[in-house]
């Protein structure tokens, strides 16, 4: 009788506060116990763990893009290649002469043109902060506790927020939407694609990893510390990631021995046979949030921390240190030039800006050359936007950052600007395994330029995300959301258009 | 692009070049003598561009603007084949001097701390601004060596002043000051648009009142107006359009309505944001009011621009109004240059967008006989560059102002420099370099 743990999650949720149905819920989860081998009882399944995300399967035509220069986000560029995709996925990439391309194609002349993945923002705040900025629209923040690791991003997304299509025309394909910096622990992030739909769960990138997002700084201070209450200054903010880190390692030793003497009533009640057997160890009572943070020491929910300042991030790898915990990406760090041996050898990723700087006093110290320095030592290297404005063009802020470094003598190759909002951000969202570069198998997430995507001139003329067509700028840009329809002028996104439609039959 | 980084990776502006028929260089780059770039492409601010031109400054004017040509003697020449060379870019609407961390209070001089009037004429510029900001030096290093700075917040802000960013103290950075009276329309959570705009007008109104006769508000015999006599004093110069006011103001329908009153009162006018002056494109044409605007601000922010769009500048520039960019924040100064470009990307001419950083914001704020153009007898204040200024990939090789070649270092280069090498820095117990030994 042994459920699916993801219909076991929802049960228990729903039964929560019933002893009986907690109960029967911990019998029905637990796998099925072979008869015949009383010996050895199945460990019950831990209400967080479920099987690994099915990736579903996607239609979408087989398509050949032949002639264009492809970048592959990885460092390397095909010229004059075919790129051959079908059903969502990669399928062929390579020189006009090495690829052929099977009858029955659709084939879309790029010659002159640029591919490259479809861009990748690993800082967004869109849907939880839509356009415009009003009072009812700010979702993002949950500004009640400095912990609020119970909430998630997703909750707060509304899909019809209109910076969403001017993204996407702009050559995005995926996003981390994450929760505000006024709290210590914001919440769950939500990684998402760019296509458009009804809810959240439209949206959601299968398979991707859950997200923390977590803020250093002035930020929870100045939010807390203007209410007088903590925390009001760093030593507050500290103590209040150790105290929640705490109480997530407490939740799970609760779990850990509830498991041990479910396992141990099992063996009894396996072995004995009894008619009357005692009831089952019940469950204790779960706390998303601690949850969360539980996965988050566990490696699997992906740590996302706002942080300028090195000193302070040197001080959140101790305490993660001290905790076990993994941190994956730092945002924002105008500072991690400074400690960037540190955060290679760690394996830390750094995800910031091309040039935002001094509006405030933990953002003084930037320098232009940040990423180009990241990157030389080795770090995995993002550069995100943080806003629906700079997440149109993460191409020209790539190129800006490049040029800093090479002005510095920091000789670059072009190929690790587009990494920055590729295949590194892609390991941002942990979803690196299934999109932000060129390769078979991965998603067909796909992005045709007019120039040189590193050109303030270039413009995006084509976008797929899964290998659908979802922007054409030839044929006068993308869909408004709801929210522009009626407004009383005509709207568009994306550039006016300067070219014919570009597709050719064979 | 090799060649150019070969030409001008290491410095150009000290490799004088001896090239038939000229004579060569003074040894001395004394104050005041004269330098000849020769051989760049010449974008004049007008629109205009020169292939293989000759720039001659004297002083800290230019003296010569044209096809190569000869040098006069004793000035020293500079090889500029490959570069291009512009006029050094104007900020406007901005704070840049006046703000160094905007979330730190006591470091914000674009607005007063308390009391928060909604009418500030008597506040200006001038009186804040500090030419030793750090933010100057991140804004020079990209080409920009003029500024507007100006005050914000409130429904009239205040005075605004030209200044150069010059990097030596005590040099006067001041130009001009009250060169403009700035105002803001945009919603607020304080007012809405008729009450800001009756505010306003009952602002004028009563600087009408006491312009009309200083002598009797003096004495006591005007009728009590509630605004002190230093704001009557500012504001009654925007009246007849002696002292331009920039007003702030994002839809098309609160356009034509400050039209109307700028009408009644005679205003010269400058719009700023103007987000969809675009609808309005004509009206503003036949008004020849200049536009403050950002050319990348395309989406709807707020309700007031809801019908914002990339093409803005595009619509506003075949209308036949100037256009000035702006990126309206201190910190992003440096960008200005990445405005024109999208600009032109979206379908601007290369000649407008050119004008739009610094030609016309020189004609707008009263300044077009010194600045905004590469012309003889103008303030020699140019930047010359490695490549396309409106591109991503190219940078500054040299920014001069007022004739003198001007540093292109900020605060940033030095952290950067400090940290170019982590062997070089301290740790503590772990070990000081040698270099912080030996201090």
């Amino acid at each position: 009788m042994g459920l699916d743990p993801p219909l076991c999650r929802g049960m228990v949720s729903a039964m929560r506060g019933s002893f009986w149905g907690l109960v029967w819920v911990a019998l029905a989860c637990a796998p099925p116990v072979t008869r015949g081998d009383p010996a050895t009882p199945t460990t019950p399944a831990l209400p967080w763990e479920s099987q690994p995300a099915v990736v579903p399967e996607v239609e979408s035509p087989l398509t050949a893009f032949v002639g264009g220069t492809l970048m592959t986000g990885l460092g390397s560029e095909i010229v004059d290649g075919v790129l051959l995709f079908q059903d969502g996925r990669i399928e062929a990439l390579g020189p006009r002469q090495v690829v052929s391309i099977p009858p029955g194609a659709r084939v879309v002349d790029v010659g002159g043109r640029y591919v490259t993945p479809g861009l990748i923002d690993a800082h967004s705040h869109m849907g939880v902060y839509p356009l415009p900025e009003v009072a009812a629209h700010a979702d993002g923040n949950e500004a009640t506790r400095p912990v609020t690791a119970n909430v998630r991003a997703a909750d707060g997304f509304w899909p019809q927020d209109p910076a969403l299509s001017h993204a996407l025309a702009a050559g995005v394909t995926s996003v981390l939407v994450l929760p505000g910096s006024a709290n210590l622990i914001g919440g769950q992030g939500v990684s998402l694609k760019l296509l458009p739909g009804r809810s959240v769960a439209d949206m959601k990138f299968p398979g991707a990893p859950l997200t923390l997002k977590m803020a250093c700084g002035e930020n929870p201070k100045r939010v807390y510390g203007e209410r007088h209450t903590a925390p009001s200054t760093r030593m507050g903010n500290v103590a209040g990631y150790r105290e929640a880190f705490q109480s997530a390692l407490e939740y799970g030793a609760k779990f850990s021995e509830w498991q041990a003497k479910h396992q141990s009533w099992q063996k009894k009640a396996s072995a004995g046979g009894k008619e009357e057997a005692e009831p089952a160890p019940s469950m204790p009572t779960r706390d998303f949030g601690l949850e969360t943070l539980l996965g988050a020491l566990q490696g699997r929910v992906l740590v996302q921390i706002h942080c300028y300042r090195a000193d302070e991030m040197l001080g959140m790898l101790a305490l993660a240190q001290d905790f076990g915990l993994k941190v994956r990406v730092f945002h924002h760090a105008v500072e991690a030039y400074k400690i960037r041996d540190v955060l290679a050898a760690r394996g830390v990723g750094v995800a910031t800006w091309a040039d935002w700087w001094g509006f405030k006093l933990e953002a003084y110290d930037t320098v232009r050359e940040n990423l180009a320095l990241l990157t030389e030592s080795g770090v995995r290297a993002v550069l995100h936007s943080d806003s629906p404005a700079l997440v149109q063009r993460l191409n020209q802020e790539a190129a800006k950052s490049l040029s800093a470094g090479r002005r510095a003598g920091i000789m670059l190759d072009r190929h690790v600007a587009l990494a920055w909002i590729t295949s590194n951000a892609a390991w941002a969202l942990g979803v690196d395994n299934q999109t932000g570069s060129l390769e078979p198998g991965k998603m067909a997430d796909l992005v045709v330029w007019s120039g040189d995507p590193l050109s303030v001139y270039s413009h995006v003329d084509s976008v797929y995300v899964d290998g659908q067509h979802v922007y054409e700028r030839a044929l006068g840009g993308g869909r408004p959301s709801d929210f522009e329809l009626g407004q009383g002028l005509e709207l568009r996104v994306g550039a006016p258009a300067t070219r014919s439609p570009t597709e050719v039959k064979p | 692009m090799k060649r150019r980084e070969a030409l001008f990776g290491l410095g150009a502006h000290t490799a004088a070049l001896a090239l038939p028929g000229l004579l060569l260089p003074s040894q001395a780059r004394a104050e005041g003598g004269a330098r000849a770039w020769l051989g760049a492409t010449i974008w004049t601010g007008d629109g205009q561009v020169i292939e293989d031109g000759l720039l001659i400054s004297v002083g800290d004017r230019i003296s010569v603007v044209s096809k190569a040509g000869p040098v006069p003697g004793g000035a020293e020449v500079i090889d500029a084949r490959g570069a291009i060379i512009t006029p050094g870019w104007v900020a406007t609407e901005t704070a840049l001097g006046l703000i160094e961390v905007e979330l730190e209070a006591t470091t914000v001089d674009a607005r007063p701390r308390r009391g928060l009037d909604a009418i500030r004429a008597a506040f200006s510029a001038a009186d804040g601004y500090n030419q030793l900001s750090t933010l100057i030096g991140v804004a020079r290093r990209e080409g920009v060596t003029s500024a507007v700075s100006s005050p914000e917040g409130g429904l009239v802000s205040g005075t605004s002043a030209w200044v150069d960013l010059v990097e030596r103290f005590p040099e006067p950075a001041l130009v001009r000051e009250n060169v403009a009276l700035h105002a803001s329309l945009l919603e607020t959570a304080e007012n809405s648009r008729p009450g800001l705009l009756s505010e306003l007008r009952d602002a004028l109104e009563s600087a009408r009142l006491y312009a009309r006769s200083p002598q009797s508000y003096d004495q006591g015999q005007t009728r009590e107006l509630s605004l002190s006599v230093l704001d009557l004093q500012r504001l009654s110069q925007v009246l007849g359009g002696a002292l331009p006011l920039v007003v702030r103001v994002a839809r098309g329908v609160d356009i034509l309505r400050l039209f109307k009153l700028a009408e009644s009162y005679q205003l010269r006018l400058i719009l700023s944001g103007a987000e969809e002056g675009w609808s309005v494109a004509n009206q503003i044409a036949a008004a020849r009011v200049p536009v403050i605007l950002d050319p990348m601000r395309n989406l709807p922010m707020s309700f007031a621009s809801l019908q914002a769009r990339r093409d803005n500048a595009v619509i506003l520039g075949a209308a036949g109004v100037p256009l000035i960019f702006s990126g309206f924040d201190a910190y992003s100064a440096h960008n200005l240059r990445q405005l024109a470009g999208n600009a032109v990307a979206s379908g601007l001419s290369r000649a407008a967008a050119t004008r739009a950083l610094a030609f016309e914001a020189a004609r707008a704020f009263g300044q077009g006989a010194d600045y905004g153009l590469l012309a003889a007898g103008r303030v020699a204040n140019l930047c010359i560059w490695n490549g396309d200024p409106f591109e991503l990939g190219t940078w500054a090789i040299e920014v001069v102002i007022r004739g003198r070649s001007a540093s292109t270092r900020s605060r940033q280069t030095e952290l950067f420099e400090r940290y170019r090498d982590l062997g070089q820095v301290p740790r503590g117990r772990a070990g000081l370099p040698p270099s912080v030994r030996e201090r």
